[in-house]
Formats: C-alpha cells, sequence, structure tokens
C-alpha cells in the first residue's frame, strides 16, 4: 500500500446556520487518509461524519482550516475547479442513492461516463455490482440494495481516484446492506480506489483498514485494523 | 451528455399537461405576433407594387373648374415631377334589376392609356375605344357586386337623361383600394361605383371642355410637400380650390395605413399578453421543477456536472416547451394570417394579394418564443445553479408559514383547519398567488378586449343609425340648390319630411395649425340628421358660431369661445372668422356644423342647399323618382347602409369571437391548470396524510380546488376591470381623426367572459381533481421530501 497521503485535513473547521441556530459541525478536524485505504468515519447522526465527508469530496468548503487532495489545496479553490475536482477524481455513494428517477440503471450510469475522459463503460461498472441483468430498469423498479448499487456503478465507473460513501447500507436491511459492501470493497481491492464510508453502525468497522471514531464534530479516536473482516461475515 | 438529455425527454413527458398547456399560450403568443406581422407586411407590399405599378400620385387636389393651360402651371412647380388635369364628376347610376339608386364616379381617362399618374389595371376586357363616349371601365368591386361582365351594359343619369354605357374592360384603381363613397361608413360596391370614361365625352358632358376640376400630382425625390401644396393653392386661387389633399389623407390609402398602424399595434400588443402569461407559466413550473428535483441536482453536481451543464439541462426544458409551442404558433400563425389576408381581399382591392410570411416575420416570432422561454426558465436556472451540492443533499427546511390576517375575519362556521390550511396557502405564496390571479385575470381581459368591439359596433350602429340619422335617405345635389329644392322634394309622392343641409369645405385654422373639413349648416334644431352632443343627447345648432366635432377641436387646439378664421375653398379662398360655440361628439369623420342660416350670412348666399334628408313611407318609389332628377348626384340608403353594415361585420365577427374564446380558454387553461398541478405536487404530502387521517377524496379535493377557487374569484372579477381598461386604452390607441368610438361594454360581455374563464377554471380543475383520486397513499407518504 502506498503510504502518500491522499488528503490531508489540517484543523479543519465548520459552522453553517441552521434556521435560527449556528451549528459547529466540525472543530478542528485534522487527519490523514492514505492511497488505496478503505476508511470508515463512525460517529452517531450530528456528529459531522457528513460534512466531513463533503468537504473532501468537493461538495462543500470548511469555514476554516486546509484541505490538501494530492498535496493540491481544495480549501480556496475555485466552483470550477471543485467540480473539475469531483468530475475527474471522486466518485460519491449516497444515502438516500440520488439516483435519476427518470432514467434506467444503465442510464444513470452513462450520467458519469457521459462526462470523463476514460471510463468504463455502463455495462462493465453494472457487472462489477452484479447488476448486469437490471440494466434496463428504472429506479422505482428495484430495490433499495439494488439502487444502491446502481449508485456504486454509477461512482466507480469513472474510476475514480477515492470512493465517498455517505451512510450507503443507511436505508437498507443486514444482507442487502452486506451486498452493497461487498461491492465496495470489491472496487477498493480490484481498482485500488481509496474508499471513505461513513456509518454510524460500528460494526461495519471492522471491514476497514482504518478507523476514526467522531463525535460532536471532532476525532476521538483513531484505530487501525490488523486484519479486515470481509463484508459477508458482518452482522449487525 | 446523452444520459441527461434522455433524462429531459422523460421529465418533458412526464410533464406533458403542463408542457402542453404552456406550449399552447405561448403558441398563441407566436401565432398573432406572425399572423399580424405577415398579414401587415402582405397588405404593406400589394400596395407597394400597386402604388409603383399604377403611379400612385402623391397630392389630390379638387378644383371647381380651371382651364387647361393651368396645367402647365401646376407642372412648374418647384418639387412637381408630373400632373394629372382630371375631370371628376358623381352621377347616380343604373343597373338593370337593381332598384336601389347608385352612387357612382366617373374619371376622365385619356386614351390610348400612357401610364398616367393613378393609371388603372386591367382585370379583364380592353380599353375602351378613342372616340367612343359610351364605352367606359368599371371598377372590380362594382363590377363583382353586380355580376358585370365586359359587353353588359350599364347606365348613368347625366344631365337628367337615362345614358347607356358599355362596359370595355374591368380595372382596379390604386386610388380605390379602399372604395369607400364619402360619408358612408362602410365600403358598399354595391351601391358605389367608379367608372373611367374618355376625357372628351366626359367634358362634353358636363361643360367641362379646355377645363379641368381634378389633379393629380407626383412629387420629384426631395420635394417639399407643404411647398408643392402652397404652391398649388396659389396657382388655382382664382379658380376655387376646394381641396388639396396630401397621400397620406387621401380616403383610400388613409383607410389602409390606418389599417397598418392597427395590425402593428395589435401585433405588437396581443402576443406580449400571450408571452407573458407564458413567461410566468415557465417561471412557475420550471420553480417547482427544480425545487422536486434538489436531490437530483445535487447529485449531478456531485457526480461532477458543471453549473453550466445543470444551467443549460434546465433551461433546455423551457426552450424545448418554447420551441414546440413556437414552431406550431409559426403554422397556426401562417394560417390565421393567410385567413385574415383572404378576409382583407374583400375590403382592400389590389391586383395581387399574395399571402407571404417572410423570414424576417418568422425568425422574429421563432425568437420571440424562444426569448420568452429564456425567460421563463430564468429564475429558476439561476436557482438549480446556486444550489451548493452539500446544501441540496439536506432536506429543504420547512417553510415558513404564519397565520394570516385574513382568517381572523373569516367566520367561524369557515375556520376550519381545511379553510386556515388553504388560506395560508395561498398567503405563504403571495407573489406566485397573485401572479396566478393576474393570468387568471388576463383571460377574462383577452376575452373582454376581444369582445367589446361588438358592444361597440353596436353602439355605433345604435347612435349612428337610430340617434343621429334618423332619415331614410339622404340626396346630395350635384351643384348647391336654391332652399325650394326642398319643397321639390317634398312633394314628391311617398315623401314624408325633408330637411336640408348645406355642405361647404372649408379650411379651418387656428394659430398655425389648420384643418380641411366640411362645414355643415343644419336647421337650427334639426330632427333628421341630429347632432349629439355628451350623452349622445341631441344638440341645437347655436345662434352664431360653429360647433366642432371633438377630434376636429383637437387637432385645432380649439376651446369653446376660440374665434377660427374659415377659408371658403369653394369661393376662391375667400376668408371669415367665426366663432367655436362648442364640441361635439361624432363618431364619424371630422366636420364642424353651423346654423343653416348663420353659414348662407358667412357665405354671402340666400341659403342654398346641397344635400336633402328625407323620411319615406315608401323607399322605391321614392328612389325611383330620385333616380330620374338630374339635379342629384347620388342618394344614401339608410337601410341599405345598416345592412351592409351588418352582413360585412356578421362573418367577421364570429370568426373574432372564435378566436378569442379559443386563444382566452388556453390561457385560462393554462393558469389554472398549472396552478392546481403545482400545488398537488406540493401538497401532495398534505393531502395523503389527510386521506390517511381519515379525510375523504371529496374533502382533501376541496382543500385543493379552494385554492384555486380562491385565485379565480380574485382573478375573474380583476380581470373585467383589467379588461375595462385594456379596451379603453385601445379604444384610444385606435381612435383616428375619421372615427372614434365610443367606449361600452355591455353586462353580457362582461358575463360571457367571466363565464368562459370560469369554464376554463373548473374543467382544469377537474382534471386535476381527477388525480387526487389516484394519490398513492402509501408511496406518497414514504416519499422523502
Amino acid at each position: 500500500m502506498d503510504t502518500a497521503p491522499v488528503f490531508s485535513l489540517r484543523e479543519v473547521t465548520k459552522t453553517y446556520r441552521m434556521g435560527e441556530v449556528d451549528v459547529h459541525a466540525l472543530r478542528s478536524v485534522s487527519l490523514d487518509i492514505r492511497r488505496g485505504e478503505f476508511v470508515v468515519l463512525l460517529g452517531p447522526s450530528g456528529s459531522g461524519k457528513s460534512t466531513l465527508l463533503n468537504i473532501v469530496g468537493g461538495l462543500d468548503t470548511p469555514t476554516s482550516g486546509d484541505v490538501f487532495y494530492d498535496a493540491r489545496p481544495l480549501t480556496g479553490a475555485t466552483e470550477a475547479v471543485l467540480t473539475a475536482y469531483r468530475r475527474q477524481h471522486v466518485g460519491f455513494v449516497f444515502q438516500f442513492y440520488n439516483l435519476i428517477p427518470s432514467l434506467t440503471a444503465r442510464e444513470n450510469v452513462a450520467l458519469v461516463t457521459d462526462i470523463v475522459a476514460r471510463p468504463m463503460t455502463p455495462d462493465d461498472a453494472l457487472a462489477l455490482v452484479q447488476l448486469s441483468e437490471r440494466r434496463d430498469h428504472f429506479p422505482s423498479q428495484m430495490s433499495g440494495g439494488e439502487q444502491q448499487r446502481v449508485a456504486i456503478a454509477r461512482a466507480i465507473a469513472k474510476q475514480p481516484a477515492v470512493l465517498l460513501c455517505d451512510e450507503p447500507t443507511g436505508a437498507l436491511d443486514v444482507a442487502t446492506g452486506i451486498v452493497v459492501l461487498e461491492a465496495l470493497t470489491r472496487a477498493n481491492r480490484e481498482l485500488g480506489t481509496t474508499t471513505v464510508v461513513i456509518t454510524h453502525n460500528a460494526p461495519v468497522a471492522a471491514m476497514a483498514d482504518r478507523v476514526f471514531v467522531m463525535a460532536d464534530g471532532a476525532i476521538r479516536r483513531e484505530t487501525a485494523n490488523t486484519a479486515r473482516v470481509a463484508a459477508r461475515d458482518l452482522r449487525w | 451528455m446523452r444520459a441527461l438529455n434522455r433524462k429531459l425527454a422523460r421529465d418533458l413527458i412526464a410533464q406533458r399537461g403542463q408542457a402542453l398547456s404552456i406550449a399552447a399560450v405561448l403558441a398563441a403568443g407566436v401565432a398573432m405576433y406572425a399572423a399580424y406581422f405577415s398579414t401587415f407586411d402582405s397588405l404593406r407590399d400589394a400596395a407597394a407594387r400597386f402604388y409603383a405599378d399604377c403611379r400612385f400620385a402623391d397630392v389630390f387636389v379638387t378644383t371647381r373648374r380651371a382651364p387647361l393651360a393651368v396645367r402647365d402651371e401646376l407642372a412648374r412647380i418647384d418639387g412637381v415631377a408630373d400632373v394629372e388635369a382630371r375631370i371628376v364628376v358623381d352621377v347616380t347610376l343604373d343597373v338593370p334589376g337593381f332598384a336601389d339608386p347608385i352612387s357612382g364616379r366617373i374619371v376622365s381617362l385619356v386614351l390610348p392609356r400612357r401610364r398616367p399618374l393613378n393609371d388603372v389595371n386591367l382585370r379583364r376586357g380592353r380599353d375602351p375605344e378613342p372616340g367612343r363616349t359610351d364605352e367606359v371601365l368599371v371598377n372590380e368591386a362594382f363590377a363583382n357586386a353586380h355580376g358585370l361582365r365586359p359587353g353588359d351594359q350599364i347606365a348613368a343619369i347625366i344631365n337628367g337623361r337615362r345614358r347607356p354605357l358599355d362596359i370595355a374592360g374591368i380595372v382596379l384603381s390604386p386610388e380605390y383600394v379602399y372604395s369607400l363613397r364619402g360619408a358612408d361608413i362602410m365600403p358598399d360596391p354595391e351601391r358605389f361605383g367608379i367608372l373611367w370614361m374618355e376625357r372628351r365625352g366626359l367634358a362634353a358632358a358636363f361643360d367641362m371642355e379646355g377645363g379641368f376640376n381634378d389633379a393629380v400630382l407626383a412629387l420629384a425625390p426631395g420635394a417639399s410637400l407643404p411647398a408643392v401644396i402652397a404652391g398649388v393653392e396659389r396657382a388655382l386661387a382664382r379658380y376655387g380650390t376646394i381641396a388639396v389633399t396630401p397621400r397620406a389623407r387621401q380616403l383610400s390609402n388613409f383607410f389602409l395605413e390606418n389599417e397598418f398602424m392597427q395590425l402593428r399595434t395589435a401585433g405588437l400588443l396581443m402576443p406580449a399578453v400571450f408571452l407573458g402569461v407564458a413567461i410566468f407559466l415557465l417561471n412557475v413550473s420550471l420553480m417547482r421543477m427544480t425545487a422536486m428535483q434538489r436531490e437530483q441536482i445535487a447529485a449531478l453536481r456531485a457526480i461532477g456536472y458543471s453549473r453550466g451543464e445543470i444551467g443549460r439541462h434546465y433551461a433546455a426544458w423551457c426552450l424545448a416547451v418554447a420551441g414546440a409551442g413556437g414552431g406550431v404558433g409559426l403554422a397556426a400563425g401562417s394560417w390565421i394570417g393567410a385567413g385574415m389576408v383572404s378576409m382583407y381581399r374583400d375590403f382592400f382591392h389590389f391586383p395581387v394579394l399574395e399571402y407571404r410570411l417572410s423570414l424576417e416575420d418568422g425568425l422574429a416570432a421563432m425568437a420571440l418564443g424562444l426569448g420568452a422561454g429564456l425567460a421563463g426558465a430564468a429564475f429558476a436556472v439561476r436557482r438549480a445553479t446556486s444550489l451548493a451540492p452539500a446544501e441540496a443533499m439536506r432536506p429543504a427546511p420547512p417553510e415558513r408559514i404564519r397565520a394570516t390576517a385574513v382568517e381572523h375575519l373569516l367566520l367561524p362556521a369557515w375556520r376550519s383547519p381545511a379553510a386556515r390550511m388553504v388560506l395560508r396557502n395561498v398567503a405563504r405564496h403571495p407573489l406566485r398567488s397573485g401572479l396566478a390571479m393576474v393570468g387568471v385575470a388576463t383571460a377574462v381581459s383577452v376575452l373582454i378586449i376581444g369582445l367589446f368591439l361588438v358592444d361597440a359596433i353596436e353602439n355605433v350602429i345604435r347612435i349612428e343609425f337610430e340617434s343621429a340619422r334618423r332619415y331614410d335617405l339622404a340626396a346630395s345635389f350635384v351643384e348647391p340648390r336654391s332652399g325650394a329644392a326642398r319643397f321639390e322634394l317634398q312633394s314628391l309622392p311617398g315623401v314624408t319630411a325633408v330637411e336640408v343641409m348645406r355642405a361647404t369645405p372649408v379650411r379651418l385654422r387656428h394659430g398655425h395649425r389648420s384643418r380641411e373639413t366640411a362645414l355643415l349648416g343644419l336647421d337650427a334644431e334639426p330632427v333628421l340628421s341630429r347632432v349629439l352632443g355628451a350623452g349622445q343627447q341631441p344638440v341645437a345648432m347655436p345662434g352664431d358660431g360653429v360647433l366642432l366635432v371633438v377630434s376636429l377641436a383637437e387637432a385645432l387646439e380649439a376651446r369653446p369661445g376660440d374665434v377660427l378664421q374659415v377659408d371658403l375653398l369653394e369661393h376662391g379662398r375667400d376668408q371669415r372668422e367665426v366663432r367655436v360655440a362648442g364640441i361635439v361628439t361624432e363618431i364619424f369623420g371630422a366636420s364642424a356644423y353651423m346654423d343653416r342660416v348663420s353659414l348662407a350670412r358667412l357665405l354671402h348666399e340666400a341659403g342654398s342647399v346641397s344635400t336633402a334628408f328625407l323620411r319615406v313611407t315608401d323607399e322605391a318609389t321614392v328612389n325611383a323618382q330620385l333616380k330620374q332628377m338630374p339635379s342629384i348626384a347620388g342618394v344614401s340608403i339608410k337601410r341599405a347602409a345598416v345592412d351592409n353594415f351588418h352582413q360585412t361585420l356578421a362573418g367577421q365577427m364570429y370568426i373574432l369571437v372564435t378566436v378569442n374564446v379559443i386563444f382566452a380558454m388556453i390561457i385560462a387553461f393554462g393558469v389554472v391548470y398549472n396552478a392546481a398541478r403545482i400545488l398537488l405536487s406540493e401538497r401532495s404530502r398534505d393531502l395523503a396524510s389527510l386521506r390517511v387521517l381519515g379525510f375523504t377524496r371529496q374533502e382533501v379535493r376541496r382543500i385543493l380546488l379552494g385554492e384555486i377557487a380562491i385565485i379565480s374569484l380574485v382573478g375573474i372579477p380583476a380581470g373585467v376591470g383589467l379588461g375595462q381598461a385594456g379596451a379603453t386604452w385601445l379604444m384610444t390607441a385606435l381612435a383616428t381623426e375619421l372615427f372614434r368610438f365610443p367606449m361600452v361594454i355591455t353586462p353580457r360581455t362582461r358575463l360571457f367572459a367571466m363565464a368562459i374563464v370560469a369554464l376554463a377554471a373548473i374543467g382544469s380543475s377537474l382534471v386535476v381533481g381527477r388525480r387526487i383520486d389516484r394519490l398513492d397513499l402509501v408511496a406518497v407518504l414514504k416519499t422523502r421530501e
């Protein structure tokens, strides 16, 4: 495993207004994520996981602190630079899949392959998540697990350097969740994609290289697993 | 971008009801623009071609009788390129099998024709043979009205003798594109014919040998019109200049240009209304769509789509609707335009009037449609592109809702939670609710503006033919006659009452302003031909002074008490002074009225008369006798005028009403349907929750439609006000110096307009209401907002 950090965060804080209150989503977070790592961010809802992921993914900007991707600063980058960064380097998987309901599985993947330089074919991406036979179905015709696998196929089809997953199993039952996590493990293993998964589901941490436990916008604990547990052996 | 385009296509299909209803409103706007402007272009091109081919003159001169030598004097005036001295006389015509007297005008012709000014365009037959004084050319509208062909014979009453005339050919003249007889309101081709006869024969019959009483002039490039007019007046001063009229005020051309102006006004105003509504509807629909697709937008942005790509994606939705609407509108516009042009063929007689939608007009119409599409997309696109992707991942914050002030005013029985929901919904989006009300109001006003013309015209017929013109026949004399003519007519069998009028051409001057008009001398208290003042009440002639029609008073900037200079054009420009005694409101014309005795004094005459108004018991008998009287140049029959008015307008009114109803329903349906669809989309969770709580479909539907009802109940009456304001504005804009219609909107029109829009509102509510029955309660509750 290459040990050079893909991401470096230094003293990152984020506050935003929600209605009439200030929310301190992140309080001085610093961490490094190495190339090819499978990282799990663990914590209850409201602990700042999603904010951290959004900032790392170029969806959001910190209030203060620095974020580097491949030694290049993301903080202070223009909207156009962040868009290009997401377009070329980042794959996203969301808790609620965020598929386009009016497009089929293959077309949802094609959304990505249409705009990047060296994509896989949508069919290859769907094969990787074992959904080839469902490629012409619309999101409304698929189960939650299937929709999430389409979302993963959409994320990996661009062959991204990093895959960022926000509660990918949050809306799924255990068996389905495991299938989805297997798909992520496979992408991480076979494509070498640096993968960050956030979850409030503690057992998932066992499949990671490293685990960051978050609470109240700060990292409370960092652990490195000496042996990763296979997704199919997880239970919660 | 193929996948994103596919999303666009599927979004359009999913929202086809909204897309189609908006495209229809937009299509109506584009269609009207294309129709009005292509019609305008077609008419203008036809006129320009006809005028050039037949050398339509720039200045029109009427004199009493000038020697032919004066023609050369006119030709020498600086700026005059060419002069045609003519003889023009009014006679009574007789067509076999047609009882009513026909007003005829005979224009002299020099044969063989060598492209004179105001040349004729030969449609059928041939020119009269030189030397044959019994051969004539007749204008096509008159020939068609009577089924006359070359070789047929008609007769003219010349000096009391019935002279048979052979029709050699049928022609069109640039001078009579719109062939209106003197004081008529509408062209009546059956009762007004124009003949062209070789000069020699005409001169002999009317004692005009070696002279002329009419001249037309062409100006050299860069000539000064006022200078030429002044020169003409100087040259003809000795002979009595009755009128020197520039082309702009020549009757036929005046009506034609007035029509151009109206087409342009309508062609800008009506599309503006429809495209405005379309922009509003596009905006509201796309705003709702981007709100619904908040998370999709966020996902697309997260994937790496740029702001520009997202913006173009949503703008494309509007452009697709606008493109479809524009295309259909363009096709419909060219169809409507072709129909308008063929309707104009009945009124304006050109050798060639082809309908043509020019590339420029087509492109402009399409550009307007697409421009409306972009304008409609602007707000929503800005919102979609400015959405921070991370922000969009979070659910939209709950809307701020407050109790409305209005609900405290409700009766306790109405303070149900459902009524409160409805009121708060309306109040929460004041701009959107307000604009929807404006949209509904626009539909009502489009109907009122379209239909009030029917009211106005019926009102005009009533005022003009029942209150003002209370005679049956109006006979005009060839030359002013002594007052004794009255008794001659009075003694004819079938005549029960006679009233006479003296009309004389004058130029009225006030300060630096002047107008040529007719000064009409009436009985002190006229009974058969009345002048109406405020409130359409008959006005007595003042003992001293002149009454001005309001448009004339405005043109002269004259007020009661002002003193006007009067040039008596019939009398070699003798000058007098007269005081303005009052202002009257006539619908047609811009005349000045005086007491007949005062006018005689002004003219230094002993009470001569030029027109007689008759009330008769037996029209046919009287007409037959009038036809034979050499002193009578023409007879106007009120019954025929009223019938002609109704006949001509009936067909057009039917089309006008139909088109307006269709267009207003398109707007009303578009506005209400879209409002209801958006409400349904916003409220479906609430409504489904209510259904789960035990509300019946009926009750839930009432909540949704309550809001539509409020919008309609405010919008419809407001539309009546808007329509009235629009109609008043339109009347003012369309008023010319020659006619201005009083504003009248009957309760019938108001009710009709309100009913049509209410119907469209109810219809579109029912269509959307049906969707409530299909609400999937479980699925809706699962949907994450």
